[in-house]
């Protein structure tokens, strides 16, 4: 965990590794084994390592599936240059799924550990989805809870622990012949120790060579959100597909965000299929956010992750996957292979490089350049299906 | 009053009825181009999973990122 992030990342690789407990049809998931190699290079940050996912379905009502997933993390990010040294560090992941088709209803359950020096996540999914009007519409709903527990590498003392909750509505509905919508609504409600152990905020000193001293940051214990996304796919009137989403965003911590995004999909040939897709995104600050506070314990709760700050993202990302029959091997039916590249650009509007006034005394704290950086992430993976 | 709640109720009723004379209108034979694997919004569970892992690990917003496919009619 350390500085690198500090989210429930637990859920989002588990709910979306295990496809069933998304919004989708009722069907049981084809049998597949995807192996994946994953690089995120940006702002000091990298971060790679495997994901492997394996799905076998029986008697065409039952599916089991196991994913495992490493994060191998080296961080020197600004939060780290500000107050920390670098460090490296890794995070493993393994989820196992159950799922249960019965006529056009799914049911899915799915149970996921992650595990970090400082950090410990489980969590329970579960989801049902229900075909109906003809299999145009699939209608979904689902509940997860997670139970963490936070730690601090050098401070045995800190012990503490986060529960979450989690709720889902989806709506996927068949529009015409070329046509599918998706709504999805997700409720997530968080009570614990919610900050970073190792973060902290910087406040106005004026005695202070660098014009500012640090202090440790104060989240509430309770966070509330709500998350509604619209999404559509749409065949054109050649073989290819427009994807686009668009998500809204807002928290009682005061922080509201909208995403957009529009891919496009274009088969070349029988074998290789391109995509290209853009992506943006935009949020506001949460209330008890500032770059630099006026004083020490300024109020309650104080934060100066760039995360709640107000910034905008771009991502530009494209793909090229190959795909083949296998007709030699008795058990195997196809076998893909895929390679995605994506920039990504983060620009902050509130939060500033203090490294530049603690490197330059003439440059008065808050008067720094806002900070900004771009990353690239790849991600190559082979699957078979059988 | 009275009058007004007739008619309230004379609509819902028109609407019930609408409703129910409404029937799928994509018939399964129509529906290859929806199970095209192009049409997935996702094709490969672990590579969107990852994608979605970056981008909550450096945004604010969380929620609603789940997979979304169609009722394809490929049951």
């Amino acid at each position: 965990m350390q500085l690198a992030r500090f989210k429930p990342l637990v859920f989002l690789i588990s709910i979306v590794a295990f496809t069933s407990l998304g919004v989708n049809a009722a069907v049981i998931p084809e049998d597949r084994a995807d192996v994946m190699y994953h690089s995120y290079s940006g702002g000091g940050v990298t971060i790679d390592g495997p994901s492997v996912l394996v799905r076998k379905g029986f008697k065409e009502k039952f599916s089991v599936s196991a994913n495992y997933y490493v994060d191998n993390v080296s961080s020197a990010s600004i939060d780290v240059q500000l107050s920390a040294s670098e460090y490296k560090e890794e995070r493993t992941e393994t989820s196992v799924g159950f799922d249960f088709l019965n006529n056009k209803s799914l049911l899915s359950v799915a149970l996921s550990r992650s595990d970090e020096n400082d950090y410990e996540a489980q969590s329970f999914h579960f989801n049902v989805s229900q075909d109906f009007f003809g299999d145009l519409s699939t209608l979904s709903l689902g509940y997860s809870r997670g139970s963490d527990r936070v730690f601090r590498n050098d401070d045995s003392e800190l012990n503490e622990t986060v529960d979450r909750h989690h709720y889902r509505f989806g709506l996927s509905q068949i529009v015409t012949k070329n046509i599918i919508l998706s709504l999805n609504y997700e409720g997530i409600s968080d009570e614990g120790f919610l900050n970073n152990p190792y973060r902290q905020v910087r406040f106005v000193d004026p005695v202070d060579p660098n014009n500012f001293r640090l202090e440790a940051e104060v989240y509430p214990r309770t966070r509330t959100s709500d998350a509604v996304a619209l999404g559509s796919m749409i065949y054109l009137p050649y073989r290819a597909a427009l994807k686009f989403k668009a998500r809204y965003y807002t928290d009682d911590w005061g922080i509201d965000a909208n995403t957009f995004e529009i891919g496009y999909k274009h088969p070349i040939g029988e074998l290789f299929v391109a995509e290209a897709h853009y992506r943006y995104y935009d949020q506001t600050a949460a209330e008890f956010y500032s770059d630099l506070f006026p004083r020490a314990d300024f109020q309650d709760f104080k934060a100066r992750d760039k995360e709640l700050s107000t910034f905008g993202s771009h991502s530009l990302g494209v793909s090229l996957g190959y795909s083949m029959q296998i007709k030699a091997v008795k058990y195997l039916q196809k076998l893909s292979v895929t390679f995605s590249y994506d920039h990504l650009q983060f620009d902050y509007e509130d939060f500033r490089d203090a490294t530049v006034s603690q490197a330059s005394p003439d440059i008065a704290a808050g008067a720094e350049p806002f900070y900004s950086f771009d990353a690239n992430v790849i991600r190559f993976y082979i699957s078979l299906f059988y | 009053m009275l009058c007004l709640s007739k008619l309230t109720l004379l609509a819902v009723l028109a609407a019930c009825s609408a409703c129910s004379s409404i029937e799928p209108w994509v018939k399964p034979y129509e529906r290859d181009r929806l199970a095209d694997p192009i049409m997935q919004f996702d094709a490969a569970p672990v590579s969107a999973a990852y994608m979605h892992h970056v981008y909550q690990a450096r945004e604010g917003a969380r929620g609603a990122e789940g997979g979304t496919g169609g009722g394809c009619g490929c049951n």
